[in-house]
């Protein structure tokens, strides 16, 4: 029985839990800045305060709900696999993507820790093969197991002759 | 040949005449327009731009050295900063000769050699600017390891002087009748005449009335685009071959005035292309590109990648087959999209088609009736339109393989039918939105590392597009369907 989704079986490894936490600070990051100045405005224009205060609490109940529940929502969605033919990737939730990159393609491997990142001890593993347009993102993984992820795909690459096009 | 090379001479009087002849062309409508006096410092000033040219290109001259060792080919530049480039003869990919009609005169060209990689950044390029024609062509043979010799079974394709009749119905040929009277205007201009020449334009006509003129000079407008094109496309294609030489590349030759002659690694090949613009299409044409690893990526120009001009369809599918080996396009069954597909492009077109016409409407109830007029004969013309282009572009839809190509097609104002190496696939992308859900479709992308490095299949059944997907490129996809789908198949 088709039932419209595609029939591809999730990746087996979800995300590290703190991939919550990021996300939510990301967002916070997003929302705080606008709410701020909006309150700020309002305190220092008293007779538009009625104008800025009213959007700004709008705003900030927006992004608590927004931070609230949407990153538990794309927890679920965000999963990962690496297994000895191929890495696999499903990400995305209006837009949702699965992506495959066969090991014996891949060119380079690339480990990133932002700053939000290394805060809560996550990384983002890169893997790019010769398309231009191949790239497969591992966001929010554990930054130990992000670095065993890289060094197990290095290997696997180094073993693999020719130059992958 | 291992000793250090300089490049040609005749360098220099490219330089200085190219420099004469911008000093003239710039010079000439001042000159016009300030009178005579200004003649001696711009006299001074072409003098000391011609001068300063050829100093330049004499240091670069006298500094540049190039070598071509059994290993590498190495160029150097030592003036200030010392640059060395460096290529490793195996990595060498691909060898361009350009002769503008300048350096044709003085019997030079340009030889450009690229790995095909780091492109960008300038590292995978040595550019020799110039170098005698003789020696240009001779590097060229040594460089691919080539034997200058005939190929064996012929060119692949030759200019037909009747596919001239394609060129006006690109887009280019409104482009270029507009342009025309850009440079007519500006050129009045200048005598500050712009204004006379309108009026001159509209005598011409005679008592006629205005809506006859303006048609008048639409027809004008039309007729130089026609000439445009016609002239572009002489210039690009005259003396056009597509051979397959010895050693495995593809090597094509073409140009009127600059002759351009572009080499191609079959190695590199991953596919082709076959293009059909609108106009090109209902004029029963079509144009091949390659589908190459190493090209510049995103490079949509009609430039180093086209195999074929714009052609009769059977003559483009019969240079595909012979590039590609295997006759594709005659032999695929594309399977079309389901027909949710049809649905999504028409309500994208009559959103498209929609927005302007309720623009008008609303301020037509708002301000005046005439905008009421005119949002109703707006969407009596832009509404069947769309209709009819949402329809084409469902029809468009369909993917299919052969043995050994995947085979891709969807577009209306540019079709594009992708060949695909299926080996050359390095990767699928399955991308779903929420609508596509509610209907059952999906796109599907295949990566590779050629052309612009992902083709896709738009709007596919979700279930069809993934065995699809799993079968073209085997071992890739299947680990990863749900036991589900596995249970159906089975």
């Amino acid at each position: 029985m088709p039932t419209g989704t595609v029939e591809l079986r999730p990746p087996r490894n979800t995300l590290d839990r703190r991939a919550i936490t990021w996300w939510r600070w990301q967002w916070a990051l997003v929302f705080g800045p606008a709410v701020l100045v909006l309150v700020l405005l309002g305190l220092l224009i008293p007779p538009a305060a009625v104008w800025l205060l009213a959007p700004a609490v709008v705003v900030a109940l927006i992004g608590v709900a927004w931070c609230a529940v949407l990153p538990l929502w794309w927890f679920g969605l965000h999963r990962w696999e690496v297994t000895d033919t191929a890495v696999y990737v499903r990400s995305g939730f209006l837009w949702q993507e699965w992506r495959v990159a066969p090991l014996s393609r891949v060119q380079t491997v690339d480990t990133l820790r932002g700053p939000l990142q290394q805060r809560f001890g996550l990384a983002t593993v890169t893997v790019t093969t010769a398309s231009a347009r191949g790239a497969v993102r591992l966001r929010g993984l554990d930054a130990q197991v992000a670095a065993d992820v890289a060094e197990r795909l290095t290997e696997r690459t180094d073993a693999t002759p020719g130059d992958a096009t | 040949m291992s000793e250090w090379r300089r490049l040609d001479r005749r360098s220099l009087g490219v330089t200085a005449l190219l420099l004469a002849g911008v000093s003239v062309s710039a010079g000439v409508p001042i000159v016009i327009g300030t009178g005579l006096p200004a003649l001696g410092w711009l006299g001074t000033g072409a003098v000391l731009l011609v001068g300063g040219g050829v100093l330049a290109d004499l240091v670069r001259l006298r500094r540049t050295r190039f070598r071509c060792t059994a290993e590498r080919l190495e160029a150097e530049f030592t003036f200030v900063v010392h640059t060395r480039k460096s290529l490793p003869r195996e990595r060498i990919r691909n060898v361009d000769l350009t002769a503008n009609p300048l350096h044709r005169a003085l019997g030079v060209a340009v030889l450009s050699v690229g790995t095909g990689r780091q492109e960008s950044s300038g590292q995978g390029r040595i550019t020799l600017a110039p170098l005698a024609l003789a020696d240009a062509e001779a590097l060229r043979t040594e460089l691919l390891h080539r034997v200058a010799e005939a190929p064996a079974d012929g060119p692949l394709a030759t200019l037909d002087p009747r596919w001239i009749r394609y060129a006006p119905v690109s887009f280019v040929a409104p482009a270029l009748g507009l342009s025309a009277f850009g440079a007519l205007f500006k050129v009045a201009d200048w005598f500050g005449a712009g204004g006379g020449l309108l009026d001159w334009l509209l005598d011409l006509s005679g008592e006629l009335p205005l809506a006859v003129s303006i048609l008048f000079l639409l027809a004008l407008a039309v007729a130089a685009g026609v000439v445009g094109a016609a002239g572009l496309f002489a210039e690009m294609w005259w003396h056009y071959r597509l051979e397959r030489e010895p050693g495995g590349t593809l090597h094509v030759r073409r140009g009127l005035l600059t002759t351009r002659s572009i080499t191609l690694e079959e190695q590199r090949l991953r596919g082709v292309e076959v293009v059909e613009p609108l106009g090109a299409r209902l004029a029963g044409a079509a144009r091949v590109d390659a589908v190459a690893t190493g090209m510049k990526r995103d490079d949509d120009k009609t430039d180093s990648k086209t195999l074929l001009p714009a052609a009769p369809r059977a003559v483009a599918h019969d240079v595909a087959a012979k590039v590609l080996g295997e006759p594709v396009l005659d032999d695929v069954r594309l399977v079309p999209h389901p027909p949710a597909a049809r649905g999504r492009r028409l309500r994208w077109a009559l959103l498209a088609a929609a927005a302007p016409v309720l623009v008008l409407l609303l301020l037509g109830v708002l301000l005046t009736d005439v905008l009421l007029v005119l949002g109703g004969a707006l969407a009596v013309v832009v509404l069947p339109v769309a209709v009819a282009l949402a329809l084409d572009a469902y029809r468009s839809l369909g993917h299919g393989t052969t043995t050994r190509h995947l085979v891709s097609r969807r577009g209306t104002l540019r079709r594009g039918t992708v060949v695909l190496e299926r080996d050359g696939v390095i990767g699928w992308t399955v991308k779903q939105s929420v609508f596509q859900r509610r209907r059952g479709l999906a796109t599907f992308t295949a990566t590779t590392a050629a052309g612009s490095g992902a083709y896709s299949i738009r709007d596919a059944g979700a279930d069809e597009g993934l065995a699809f997907a799993a079968a073209a490129v085997p071992g890739l996809l299947t680990p990863f369907a749900s036991a589900a789908a596995e249970a159906s198949r089975a």
